[in-house]
């Protein structure tokens, strides 16, 4: 605030309540021209105005608040640039950037100010920071079986992942099964680490305009019997021959770009999973249309150290058994 | 009666009490709002801030119609709890090219001021169409006529030209370009991308 805004609102302020410390003691007087306690001449209906004085507990009420006012704004910020004796705030002001407010959190830290957010923060880290750092330092492996650490897992999962792979996180179309140990991104304890810090972004093409709608009807028989499905061999072996467009990201056998190495996250189209619903009228679709599925980045909304532990509950949902760890 | 009682003059005349209780009250108005217009904390956006493209202001604009304010708040306040749930406290220069503002004050859903870049646009369909299907335990009532009603981009350049003359800093080209930018999108597609856009600057 420049310091004609903030000698602005403290030329209005005081004022104000030395006005009203004036109105207090002019009403404490009397200017009726009647005695206290006399009659003032008002009649109606009977009843009589007496001149009365204030009543003494509404009086030390006003004294008190003008009291409390004056403490108010000198311990706390109020008045203009005034930031109180107290060095109390809420939170810290006049934030352009993420990196503008971190380096608030330590300036208000080194100067000792006394930033309620950040003081609030600072005491939860002191009781729950050491938990999810003891955590962090041990193994996903590890974790996966610990109780207390899926006990914490499940919550966070509930919270942010359950809205797209449901509570059971055995997914719903469009988004992935995580009970199934079918990967596309990978289900090593590295690469579930990096889906949740970094999200993914999956990219199938819409295949329409290259392959016209008999095209898409025969490559949709072919990867229905990439499945084992019962399909027209004639429109299989049509859309088998065009299958070099799929191959890239697929691959020539269309086991999906995991069992090549490959980080497209291009399922594997041979196991009869489907993301998307396993008809032949929603491979169709998907054909036409292109997928364009999405997992958002989970590093700035928990943090690395709750990442790791949900790590771990994502692992244990797809090896129930520890025994799945020693293979 | 003595004429050293000056009050006694208020209490009679009407207009004048109305007078000085306008006086007094401006005091409170000329503390408390006078300073927010001219101050570079509640005027000035945060860095790297851009004003909504020509389809997520119509998507603002359906959020405004179908009431999505009077359950959903925009303002994460700077409590321990709703900065863990929802990202960083709102800072006034999220909002300031918001003509109005839509900090909300109810919360029946969750707080939407950081809802951008959190779920899939796939996932904001499925929910926008049905929430149920994504989250059963939600009452939040489904907005299916949003896929089938579709822009026709008549106002759009209008509504942008009225914010350029608010001081949102939108070029001539940007105007020039708008009706093409909606047209033919549906409602859908535009609040989708209206709340992938939001306080997406702190995050």
């Amino acid at each position: 605030m420049s310091s004609f805004w903030s000698a602005w609102i403290i030329v209005l302020t005081l004022p104000v309540l030395i006005g009203c410390a004036v109105l207090l003691k002019w009403n404490l007087t009397n200017h009726v021209g009647v005695p206290e306690d006399q009659v003032t001449g008002h009649e109606v209906d009977g009843i009589e105005e007496i001149n009365n004085p204030l009543p003494r507990w509404w009086t030390y009420m006003f004294v008190l608040t003008l009291v409390w006012s004056v403490y108010y704004l000198a311990a706390y910020p109020g008045l203009g640039n005034w930031q109180g004796f107290l060095g109390w705030t809420s939170s810290n002001q006049g934030i352009k950037s993420l990196q503008e407010s971190q380096a608030a959190v330590e300036t208000a830290k080194a100067e000792g100010l006394n930033v309620e957010l950040d003081r609030e923060i600072f005491r939860a880290n002191e009781v729950y920071g050491p938990v999810f750092q003891q955590f962090a330092q041990r193994d996903v492996l590890d974790l996966a079986y610990d109780d207390a650490a899926i006990k914490i897992g499940q919550r966070l999962f509930l919270q942010n992942c359950a809205l797209c792979h449901g509570s059971d996180a055995r997914g719903q179309h469009g988004f992935p099964n995580l009970t199934d140990n079918d990967w596309l991104y990978g289900g090593t304890p590295d690469k579930i680490k990096e889906t949740l810090l970094y999200g993914r972004k999956a990219a199938m093409p819409a295949w329409f305009d290259a392959l016209g709608e008999q095209g898409i009807k025969e490559m949709t028989a072919y990867v229905l019997s990439l499945s084992g499905r019962t399909v027209n061999d004639r429109e299989a072996e049509a859309g088998k021959a065009k299958f070099a467009l799929c191959a890239a990201c697929h691959g020539a056998d269309g086991k999906g770009s995991l069992a090549h190495n490959l980080p497209f996250g291009a399922p594997n189209l041979t196991d009869n999973i489907w993301l998307y619903g396993a008809s032949a009228g929603a491979v169709q679709e998907t054909l036409t249309k292109g997928r364009y599925g999405q997992m958002p980045a989970f590093k700035q909304t928990l943090g690395e150290d709750k990442v790791h532990i949900l790590t771990a509950y994502v692992y244990r949902l797809a090896h129930p058994e520890p025994i799945a760890v020693a293979k | 009666m003595s004429n050293k009682n000056h009050h006694d003059k208020i209490e009679r005349s009407v207009g004048l009490l109305a007078i000085l209780s306008i006086v007094a009250i401006s005091f409170g108005t000329l503390v408390l709002i006078t300073p927010l217009f001219f101050m570079d904390e509640t005027t000035q956006p945060v860095d790297g801030m851009q004003p909504y493209t020509a389809l997520q202001l119509e998507g603002r604009d359906i959020y405004i119609r179908e009431g999505c304010v009077g359950c959903h708040s925009q303002m994460i306040r700077p409590f321990r709890a709703e900065v863990e749930r929802y990202g960083h406290y709102s800072v006034a220069g999220e909002s300031v090219w918001d003509y109005p503002f839509l900090w909300g004050s109810k919360r029946t859903g969750p707080d939407l001021a950081r809802v951008g870049q959190r779920y899939s646009d796939d996932w904001h369909y499925a929910h926008l169409m049905d929430p149920r299907s994504v989250v059963p335990q939600s009452n939040m009532p489904g907005y299916p006529w949003l896929d089938k009603n579709v822009l026709d981009g008549k106002h759009t350049a209008k509504k942008m030209t009225v914010l350029q003359g608010y001081g949102v800093p939108y070029s001539d080209e940007d105007i020039a370009a708008a009706s093409a930018a909606v047209q033919g999108k549906t409602e859908m597609q535009a609040l989708i991308a209206y709340l992938q856009s939001l306080g997406t600057h702190l995050k």
